[in-house]
């Protein structure tokens, strides 16, 4: 419950940090909201010796209308995502599965890019942004790149982000404010899901993701394939777990995810239809 | 006016609130003390093993460290867990030849710092030679299985048959129609208070000491302490700041205050140790645990003919309070019930896992649990509602003398079982909720209503606990002071007790100081468990100031040349009756006490004893739950909780619906949430609250609370305990309620806690 001895890194802006990183090399990590990497740090399963600290970056944390899409800077807080105007009339599933991240405190701290970063099949946000086809933007000292959000999440806790890179922006597209939904199914309000099914519409066609139902946050692409070939939603439900290879844990076994994942796939669609 | 009518019944605010909001009243983790070293424990790793060769070398030489200890270099006598337990248990509080559960202690470091300690510690190298491991009960009574206790070879710590109980009942069933059996899991959960465990032990002059422990008994554990470390208990202070919930798990003495202590002692140098919650949930004593075969033999019209249980009670590695807690199943097995014959076996069992001890009823919730859960089962096999089979074999209201004995091995004291059963039914519209589930079963909705009943009685300051101590004495500012010997971990003793003090002797509740929780100040004391305190040390200071009433009234009427007879209360001391101007106050009385010559103010004014209750008390209540089960899912949702429980008479609503709504919630927590887990290899796999599920607000309706008020004749408060009810009513009625919005689907049983999938699990299995 104590962290192993580190050093500490405050950065003033998103260059400040980059520079840091790339200064102090491999051992070294970006403290965002801290919602994901204290706890590693303080069982000891992360033990990073300098934390470069970009919870101050202001200049990361915005939420802009960028003409074809929604600018969200990596910085953003969970609860300001949730409480965003813009977000809610122009990608509201973005805002609502926001809302149902962890509890109050985590909200307030924790940040879109560090979920995103940290590379959790558990995490909400990132089965969102699968589904939402989200483009991610990477900064290094050797410059800008930018990622699908298929792409970005390649295995287990494991991302495309390399040890200099910060992430400093999200792009999701104007999917509109209405016609999505998001099954969160825990067993406590703080929990992350044991299963969950997101849906938006984009361009008029349903999207489908899903959180913890393998190593990386998923798009159900048979349901959407199904659906566009005028299956009834719940037919198109019954493929929700198709290629899937979902985690056994205490709260649920390999069939009863996949059972849940139909469930809350055909629940979610029915929601947002 | 002092004396309007009685403050005694109102819901008066509690006074230790203040401080705790504002944080101002300290815990035992704000203290500093000068000098004060950190100690940090190597836990082992692994849950049965022959500890080979521990090497401390790197961790000696790390910064901050001023010492490591292991059982090679820190002598201390084993530790009995429980006084009736013979000694080959003892547990070593650090591990000598073997370890036997994960979180026995191996090794100890001292640094300056708890970050060094902490760093040190990581650095210790332990070879550990594996042995098989038992973490379940039946595997470990199973022939072949290995001792782990040299001397236990079966691997049965305590039963009933240690104390001459448990046989056979010739005939038991003969009089049964039909005989209804249940194999019932009462699983294993954690206490887990806010404030977890912890010890600063600091050397005085002369050998002696003084040990800061968070407990809720610090009589018990300066006995437990001293014996440890080898000082005279009278050269042993132990005392407590606030504490942050117990739970009963703090009533426990912990193998970690010995170690520290005597490290304290070896170094002469003041040491800490604060709990972190990953060890609170290896180390500190846990509770329940009981595997049930129960069989009830009945009538066709539902009348109870015989009970038979045969409990299974987990002890852990070294057995605790936990392998007598089945003597409680036992003691309550016949509940609110006429139960004509009894058969009652059971035997606590030794597994490699934590040590199990008291925890919220202790005891007498498995006892209910194992007769409402059967109690249904042969509700639905006689097509009888569950009310009215429960009616049928409810135990007529009674008053001693005459009350019954229940299983025999305690004499109730006042019931009225029908009452709070008929008030719950009446508040929850019991034919409403059975009219709306039929309709969701006719309709065969996804989301089903599922109704759950429980009657209980409990026992409270149980086991020989309903003496204690207590002592008011008034000072010369005119306030006055009550010590007791329980030790209040939340529960609002400082209120209750003032609230005592104010009715009797007229001082305002805010001029009355409690002290408690110093052994110092105190001289005796069995400390806050069992629901004990109110009923046993608020009595005591009830008695204690009528005490001082008599003494004061006996100076007032010499200074004031009147006869005793009419000295009365007046407004801040007292009065020649009906003569309000010839008053003394309270302070003049405690001046002039000394000199009075009086007998008994050689101290001045106060008034000491020891309180006798003469025997336990016995509150009951009933409680109904409503839950809704998502057939597709398995999610429970609970959706109403009705509970109407009848402490005896009520001092404070408040301190009492706060008791309520508490143990109500871990009551529930049990029923749906909360267990404790290990893998096969003994690893705990629930050791943080991430894993260990405790509910929070946002999982629990608004509970719906009712009293009934049956006082007891056994104090002058006529109070019973509170503190335990909402753990041992609850669970029942929420796990009845979850097996009944399932019976649709002939789910006969679901064990605790009622996770979505275990209850999608029974589903599919029903459905075949
Ligand atoms: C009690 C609790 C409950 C929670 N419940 C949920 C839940 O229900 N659903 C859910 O989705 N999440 C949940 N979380 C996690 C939460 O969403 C975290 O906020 C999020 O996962 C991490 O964001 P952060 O800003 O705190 O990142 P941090 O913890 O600071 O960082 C996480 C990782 O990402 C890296 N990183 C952070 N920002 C960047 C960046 N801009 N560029 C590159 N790398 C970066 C860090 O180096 C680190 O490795 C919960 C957390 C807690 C403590």
């Amino acid at each position: 419950m104590i962290p192993a001895a580190f050093e500490y890194v405050r950065a003033g802006s998103a260059d400040e940090a980059i520079a840091a990183i790339a200064e102090h090399g491999e051992d070294a990590k970006f403290l965002a909201g801290g919602m994901s990497l204290l706890p590693l740090m303080k069982l000891r399963l992360a033990t990073p010796t300098v934390l470069v600290d970009v919870a101050r970056v202001r200049d990361l944390s915005y939420i802009t209308d960028a003409g074809d899409h929604i600018a969200i800077g990596a910085l953003t807080r969970h609860r300001d995502v949730e409480t965003s105007t813009l977000l809610a009339q122009e990608c509201g599933v973005v805002a609502s599965v926001a809302a149902q991240v962890g509890d109050n405190q985590v909200r307030h701290r924790g940040t879109i890019g560090g979920s995103v970063a940290h590379g959790d099949a558990a995490s909400d946000l990132p089965a969102a942004l699968v589904a939402l086809d989200a483009t991610f933007v990477l900064r290094s000292g050797s410059g800008e790149r930018t990622i699908g959000a298929s792409d970005f999440f390649t295995g287990f806790l494991e991302t495309a982000l390399n040890a200099d890179e910060l992430l400093t922006e999200i792009r999701v597209p104007k999917a509109g404010a209405s016609g999505f939904n998001f099954q969160k199914f825990n067993r406590r309000a703080q929990d992350w899901a044991i299963v969950g099914a997101v849906v938006a519409t984009v361009d008029g066609a349903k999207r489908v993701g899903l959180v913890n139902m393998g190593n990386t946050p998923l798009r159900a692409t048979a349901v959407e394939a199904a659906l566009a070939s005028g299956a009834s939603i719940a037919d198109a439900a019954l493929s929700a777990a198709d290629g899937c290879e979902p985690p056994t844990d205490l709260n649920a076994s390999v069939e009863y995810r996949e059972h849940l994942a139909r469930v809350l796939v055909r629940r979610a669609l029915e929601a947002s239809a | 006016m002092a004396v309007q009518g009685s403050i005694l019944g109102n819901p008066v605010k509690r006074k230790e609130d203040a401080g705790i909001l504002n944080g101002t009243t300290e815990y035992f983790d704000d203290l500093k003390i000068d000098g004060m070293l950190h100690i940090a424990f190597v836990r082992s790793t692994v849950a049965h093993a022959n500890l080979g060769a521990i090497d401390t070398t790197d961790a000696e030489a790390m910064p901050g460290v001023v010492g490591v200890y292991t059982a090679d270099n820190l002598e201390m006598p084993d530790v009995n867990g429980f006084i009736m337990l013979p000694p080959t248990m003892n547990r070593p509080p650090l591990a000598k030849g073997k370890v036997r559960f994960v979180g026995d202690i191996v090794a100890a470091v001292v640094a300056n710092t708890k970050a060094e300690a902490v760093d040190a510690a990581e650095t210790v190298i332990v070879d550990y030679d594996p042995l098989p491991v038992l973490v379940d009960m039946e595997a470990s009574i199973a022939d072949g299985a290995i001792a782990i206790h040299e001397g236990q070879p079966n691997n049965i710590a305590f039963g009933a048959a240690g104390m001459g109980m448990g046989a056979p009942v010739e005939g038991l069933m003969d009089e049964a129609d039909v005989v209804v059996k249940g194999r019932f899991v009462n699983q294993r959960v954690a206490g887990v208070p806010m404030e977890p465990n912890g010890i600063i032990a600091i050397p005085e002059a002369d050998g002696a000491m003084t040990a800061w422990i968070p407990t809720q008994g610090p009589h018990g554990q300066r006995g437990e302490l001293a014996g440890v470390i080898g000082i005279d208990a009278e050269k042993l202070r132990v005392r407590a700041a606030a504490v942050g919930g117990g739970f009963g798990s703090k009533n426990t003495f912990h193998v970690e205050f010995g170690i520290t202590a005597k490290a304290a002692i070896v170094l002469n140098r003041p040491v800490k140790w604060t709990e972190t919650r990953s060890e609170n949930m290896v180390s500190m004593v846990q509770g329940r645990g009981q595997i049930q075969y129960v069989e009830l033999g009945l009538k066709r019209d539902g009348t109870i003919t015989a009970l038979r249980e045969n409990v299974l009670g987990e002890a852990g590695a070294y057995p605790s309070l936990g392998a007598f807690l089945p003597f409680f199943t036992h003691t309550m097995a016949c509940a609110v019930y006429n139960v004509p014959k009894l058969e009652f076996n059971w035997n606590a069992v030794l597994t490699n896992t934590t040590s199990i001890a008291a925890y919220r009823g202790a005891g007498r919730p498995e006892a209910t649990q194992a007769i409402e859960r059967i109690l249904d089962m042969a509700a639905v096999e006689l097509g009888i509602d569950p009310v009215d089979i429960r009616r049928k074999n409810l135990m007529p209201k009674f008053e001693a003398p005459g009350a019954p004995a229940g299983s025999g091995l305690a004499m109730y004291d006042t019931g009225d079982y029908a009452a709070p059963l008929d008030k719950a039914l009446e508040a929850a519209d019991y034919p409403a909720l059975r009219a709306e589930q039929a309709k969701r079963r006719a309709n065969n909705d996804v989301k089903q209503l599922g109704i759950g009943v429980s009657v209980y009685v409990e026992i409270t300051a149980p086991a020989g606990l309903h003496i204690e101590y207590g002592k008011v004495e008034i000072n010369e500012d005119g306030s006055a002071n009550a010590y007791v010997g329980t030790s209040a971990h939340g529960q609002g003793h400082d209120t209750a007790f003032s609230m005592i003090v104010q009715e009797l002797l007229g001082i305002p509740m805010d001029k009355v100081t409690l002290v408690q929780s110093d052994t110092a100040l105190v001289p005796r004391g069995s400390g806050t468990a069992g629901s004990r305190s109110l009923q046993t040390a608020g009595s005591a200071v009830f008695r204690a100031s009528e005490g001082v009433l008599e003494t004061a009234k006996q100076i007032a009427a010499n200074l004031l040349e009147a006869n005793v007879d009419d000295i009365v209360l007046g407004d801040g001391g007292l009065q020649v009756a009906g003569v309000p101007s010839k008053l003394i106050g309270w302070g003049e009385l405690a001046s002039k006490a000394k000199a009075s010559g009086i007998e008994g103010t050689a101290d001045g004014l106060m008034h000491e004893l020891d309180f006798d209750g003469q025997q336990s008390s016995f509150p009951f209540g009933s409680h109904i739950a409503v839950v809704e089960v998502d057939t597709e899912t398995g999610k429970v949702e609970l959706l109403r909780h009705i509970a109407v429980d009848d402490c005896g008479k009520i001092l404070n609503p408040m301190l009492v619906r706060g008791q309520q709504h508490g143990g109500i919630a871990q009551g529930i927590a049990q029923a749906l949430f909360e267990w404790v887990q290990y893998d096969e290899d003994g690893n705990p796999i629930t050791a943080n609250l991430m894993d260990y599920a405790i509910p929070s607000a946002a999982e629990l309706p608004s509970f719906e609370t009712y009293n009934t008020e049956t006082p007891t004749h056994l104090n002058p408060l006529g109070a019973k305990g509170i503190g335990e009810s909402g753990t041992i009513g609850s669970t029942p009625a929420v796990q009845n309620a979850v097996v009944d919005a399932l019976q649709p689907f002939g789910v006969k049983n679901l064990d605790m806690p009622a996770s979505s999938q275990r209850v999608w699990a029974a589903i599919q299995e029903a459905r075949g």
